[in-house]
């Protein structure tokens, strides 16, 4: 069902208009029972081309002694590999024969229908309950098997199986590891009985299994990730101040890790996990601060009369990037960890904030304003070579996959604050929403260890 | 002008500009909120002035140009009239709560309009105000006074709203 709300009811207002208020509750209470719960998911729908794109088969899996598998495992693969862009997995509809283990393959039947590669597998069901995923990946034309494996699954972690199978393929195929088994946590805010409803939230690459971190009446935003994935830092206006949260996943437990007068914003983990680096405005205007998260020591890393926000780590943990005002418009600089002088990173367009490494710390993303229009940019270290990656609007909160081949971001569509996923090349974008209500924030989590 | 992510500058020549209260610039749809915004206003009575049209303390909502936090030069005796509340009036509290269209990334946008609020609060102090009787928070974008996208909503989103 997508029922999308009209416009009125997508944002927090003042609006004095009481009656109208009320009736659009009604409204809204009607939409709510319609639509169900707020476990919501992100939905995905790919936008763009996707020209060059690799042919593969995934057959659609089996069971040993007959059957259908309890999750659609084939499809799981198929879309993960489909949102790359660098891969065009064959409809099953269009398959001539439906292997499902090693044996059974005929390549001369994949080469007529002109695939590149092929997966075939299968589940097993174990005496005690568990599953085995067997799969083998082939190359069609040489002739090769490239893997064969069999992968262990609860019955609750067959989709997850999934992404880890399709992980193993995209690395087969590509050299480079696959973020199928990463997370993403992201903000929705939605409208109920009792006004806005802001929610942190975590769900599988894919959009499934969302689970709510926090919920809150008032915002909530810069979640992010510590480097093992356990943990999310955000900032939360809970009794209408910024205070930076740190939020155990596994048991919900919390800590507010800073509460200072002033700004508590844009928290960001050291590579190490040990510290955050935040921005903070105790001392009358916004800097940036590192903080030891268990010796609670907090060092003031920028001095400057105007604004200094955003801050990234460099992956090798020496460096801080951020936004800073100080050159009379926003731009990004960067200087050591330890302290010292800051050297200007960005210089081409008037707005260029929020950065981002890449994992190999080669290049950064960023928002950069260019004829009024906010996009996300891929900026060159070593070069300075700056790239447009999104068409822009009101593009914002740029974040990368953990193997750095895409990028995720909030954009508005139709009105509506949707993610959008580009891959760095360019080459293929995706769109998530949710049906009802605004996403943004986007924060992709590290590979899980 | 004074730009914000720049060093803060001091109020100078806005200070002795006079004028009388103006609605958010280029904006058609701030008629229909004119003086009778309530946000954030208690239940007890207000105070005499809050709600008669005609008197400055009736404007609660400071507007601000895009991406600036000075005061714009129409709202100065606005602000004197509360300065001048406040400054007779020694139980009075006032809480400034600065914000900003959606414009440009959020985690600015949270600095700049605790810029606006900081500016305000400036001005107030220079006023006379003692500095217990005059809070500041941001909010930046995250609460938009009108929903929607366009010049005339965000005319109307950035914005330091004076709550007693």
């Amino acid at each position: 069902m997508n029922i999308v709300p009209p416009a009125i009811l997508r944002r927090s207002s003042s609006n004095p208009l009481v009656t109208m208020k009320i009736f659009l509750r009604f409204l809204f209470t009607i939409l709510t029972s319609l639509v169900g719960t707020s476990q919501a998911r992100l939905t995905i729908e790919i936008v763009g081309g996707q020209e060059g794109a690799q042919p593969i088969a995934v057959v659609p899996f089996g069971v040993e002694g007959g059957g259908v598998p309890p999750e659609d495992l084939a499809n799981v693969i198929a879309n993960d590999l489909a949102r790359t862009g660098r891969f065009k997995p064959m409809p099953p509809q269009d398959m001539l024969t439906r292997p499902y283990a090693a044996d059974q393959v005929d390549l001369r039947d994949w080469r007529l229908l002109a695939m590149d590669n092929l997966v075939v597998g299968q589940v097993r069901r174990r005496p005690d309950g568990y599953y085995e995923v067997d799969f083998a990946l082939f190359d069609v034309y040489r002739g090769e098997q490239l893997a064969n494996m069999s992968l262990p699954s609860s019955p609750a972690d067959l989709r997850h199986t999934a992404h880890r199978i399709a992980d193993i393929i995209y690395e087969q195929l590509t050299g480079t590891p696959g973020a199928f088994t990463s997370r993403l946590a992201y903000v929705t805010s939605e409208w109920g009985g009792d006004g806005q409803k802001v929610t942190l939230r975590v769900a599988d690459s894919d959009g499934f299994n969302p689970q709510t971190i926090v919920s809150s009446k008032d915002p909530i935003l810069s979640p992010a990730w510590s480097p093992d994935g356990r943990r999310l830092a955000y900032v939360s206006f809970e009794n209408r101040q910024t205070a930076i949260f740190v939020q155990e996943l596994a048991s919900g437990r919390r800590d507010r890790v800073a509460s200072h007068p002033g700004l508590n914003s844009s928290p960001a983990w050291s590579p190490d996990g040990g510290r955050l680096a935040m921005t903070l405005s105790r001392d009358g205007n916004p800097e940036i601060y590192i903080l030891d998260l268990s010796t609670r020591a907090l060092t003031r890393l920028t001095d400057s009369p105007g604004i200094d926000t955003e801050p990234a780590w460099s992956p090798d943990g020496q460096e801080i990037f951020f936004t800073s005002g100080r050159g009379g418009n926003p731009q990004i600089y960067r200087m050591p960890v330890t302290g010292g002088e800051a050297t200007r990173v960005t210089f081409k367009h008037d707005y260029n904030g929020r950065p981002s490494l890449t994992p190999d710390g080669r290049s950064l993303v960023m928002v950069t304003r260019v004829n009024d229009q906010f996009r996300i940019a891929l900026m060159d270290l070593t070069t300075g070579a700056t790239r447009l990656l999104s068409r822009g609007g009101l593009d914002e909160s740029p974040s990368f996959a953990p193997n750095g081949s895409m990028v995720i971001y909030a954009t508005q569509y139709n009105g509506r604050g949707v993610l959008a996923l580009v891959s760095t090349d360019g080459r293929v974008g995706q769109r998530l929403s949710q049906d009802l209500g605004e996403v943004r924030e986007p924060a992709w989590s590290p590979l899980p260890r | 002008m004074n730009k914000p992510f720049a060093p803060a500058a001091i109020l100078v020549a806005s200070l002795f500009l006079g004028g009388c209260a103006a609605k958010p610039t280029q904006d058609g749809a701030a008629a229909t909120l004119g003086g009778t915004i309530t946000t954030g206003l208690a239940d007890r009575a207000p105070p005499p002035g809050f709600n008669d049209p005609n008197s400055p303390l009736s404007q609660r909502v400071i507007y601000f140009d895009y991406e600036q936090s000075d005061i714009p030069p129409s709202y100065i005796e606005v602000l004197r009239a509360h300065a001048r509340y406040i400054g007779t009036t020694p139980k009075a509290k006032v809480m400034l709560e600065g914000h900003t269209d959606e414009r440009g990334t959020r985690e600015l946008n949270l600095a700049l309009g605790e810029d606006r609020a900081t500016t305000v609060r400036r001005f107030l102090r220079a006023e006379g105000v003692a500095e217990s009787q005059v809070g500041i928070r941001s909010f930046g974008e995250e609460k938009p006074a009108q929903p929607g996208q366009g010049e005339a909503v965000w005319a109307l989103n950035r914005r330091v709203e004076l709550i007693y």
